[in-house]
């Protein structure tokens, strides 16, 4: 019911803080984190407290809103949505809305990473480069991926400062809705599905660039022209458990540095 | 590559750069992305598309979380497209030099980037006293310093890369005399590797997760068979 009363932001502000929002990491610190990049968002709204930019409100607000926050830098939309809301409308004491700050934190970081570092951009990656296996081109690929990937990220900002604007305060009951809770869910099984999909078809697009002796023999195997990637595949899955096994402790990429590195240094010597 | 080649690189490092983290994190900077328009200014967008599946693939593992460091891949494919697509010589070779400057540029692009979440702590902690007074100008001088020094990271880091590694890599492929067919085919399984762990890394613990991984490569397999 208190939703429907909520008076929208004005389209004008809502467009700064939007595309402030954009640059929310610009000054990303050690000390502060988002917290300079959050004030800097919130700070369009604020104009709108009794005295406008020279009164009181404002700089004490704005001082508030530079403290220190950590989140998701696109779920970050969703407390400055509720923190320019609380600051505007809800006449709470300082110190609640500084708890209130403290208390997005920790939800905002966890639910984003989860939805977009480790779901939305490996999703919208390996349906690039299933693309690509299929044989698109390089405006295909890339368009397909930007088009997709951005649709998902500039939708999640719009909703979370939507969403945390009409909420205010209570916008933590909002962080249950569904494509929030069951959302990375769906996703972690697409990726691993893509991931098994993309993967051979990718790597034969690949291996067909150039002429490979190999694979002339294996045209006369049971598995034809592609038992090089299959065998292959095999090697990479080895390689792939090896590293799964090692979690934690070694990062894929430096195993890949070195590979490569050995590989250079034998493509020179011999 | 001539001077001015390396500039207009370096340019586009420098944006591309940018999109890693401060503004406006679009994903532009994802290496299929990023390796592509580097191989499109450099006169072969099919190529930069290649060097970019190959550093995608060993960019998945890299999730840009907060305070953590990691391979700063949006400059690092800049370099990597512009050294593939501006070889002289076997394009097998070229294509594992131009992985190896990647993945180095990769690296200490990690590293610039620590610096420069350094940087921008120093300069906040000395605007606290402004910042306490909510001052808004030292707000946005704040938020257009750290895009300022990211643009100026950017376009050192690509052009340092470039310079370096262009005359480098040249001798490399001179000089080089590996099979190309292993080469790439080493390439391949070390890039399928990465990628592969990283999406297993990322999403085994879902329901049924390992299954549709399996589903999906026995589909991918053949589809392959019936080519």
């Amino acid at each position: 019911m208190e939703n429907q009363t909520v008076r929208p932001l004005p389209l004008l502000t809502a467009s700064r803080m939007f595309i402030r929002m954009l640059a929310v990491q610009s000054s990303w610190n050690y000390e502060t984190m988002l917290g300079t990049g959050i004030g800097f968002s919130v700070e369009p709204a604020l104009r709108a407290l009794p005295g406008g930019r020279s009164g009181r409100p404002y700089h004490e607000a704005l001082a508030r809103e530079t403290h220190y926050f950590n989140a998701h830098p696109y779920l970050a939309a969703v407390a400055v949505g509720a923190l320019a809301r609380v600051e505007l409308d809800e006449s709470l004491p300082p110190a609640q809305i500084e708890r209130f700050r403290i208390a997005l934190c920790g939800p905002l970081g966890s639910v984003g990473d989860r939805l977009v570092w480790a779901g939305w951009l490996p999703f919208t990656v390996l349906v690039a480069l299933l693309a690509y296996g299929l044989g698109a081109g390089p405006v295909l690929v890339v368009t397909l991926f930007l088009v997709l990937y951005n649709a998902g990220h500039f939708g999640l900002r719009a909703w979370g400062l939507h969403t945390g604007w009409t909420h205010g305060k209570r916008v933590a009951g909002s962080l249950a809705t569904p494509f929030l809770r069951r959302g990375p869910e769906y996703l972690a099984r697409a990726v691993m599905g893509l991931c098994g999909l993309a993967l051979p078809l990718a790597a034969a697009r690949i291996l067909g660039r150039s002429p490979m002796p190999i694979a002339d023999e294996a045209r006369r195997t049971v598995l034809g022209p592609h038992a090089l990637v299959f065998f292959l595949l095999a090697m990479a899955a080895l390689l792939g458990l090896a590293l799964v096994k090692l979690h934690g402790r070694v990062d894929g990429w430096r195993v890949a540095l070195l590979i490569v590195v050995l590989l250079a240094l034998h493509s020179v010597a011999s | 590559m001539t001077i001015t080649t390396i500039l207009l690189f370096a340019l586009l490092g420098a944006v591309l750069g940018l999109d890693v983290v401060s503004f406006p994190q679009a994903m532009l900077s994802r290496p299929i992305v990023a390796s592509t328009l580097a191989g499109t200014l450099g006169g072969s967008a099919s190529d930069g598309l290649l060097a970019g599946v190959f550093l995608e693939m060993m960019a998945l593992e890299t999730l840009p979380v907060g305070a953590s460091r990691y391979p700063e891949w949006g400059t690092a494919s800049v370099v990597g497209g512009a050294l593939y697509v501006s070889r002289k010589g076997d394009a097998t070779s070229a294509l594992l030099f131009a992985m190896l400057g990647a993945m180095i540029t990769a690296w200490v692009g990690g590293w610039s980037m620590y610096a420069l979440r350094r940087l921008n702590g120093r300069w906040t902690k000395r605007a606290l006293p402004a910042l306490e007074a909510g001052d808004a100008s030292v707000v946005t001088w704040l938020q257009m310093r750290g895009i300022g020094a990211d643009l100026l990271r950017g376009f050192v880091l690509t052009a340092l890369a470039l310079a370096l590694l262009v005359p480098l890599t040249a001798i490399a492929i001179a000089n080089g005399s590996g099979d190309s067919a292993t080469i790439r085919a080493v390439l391949v399984a070390v890039a399928a590797s990465i990628a592969g762990s990283a999406a297993w890394k990322l999403s085994h613990g879902s329901r049924h997760g390992p299954w549709f991984f399996v589903g999906g490569l026995a589909i991918g397999c053949a589809m392959l068979l019936h080519a």
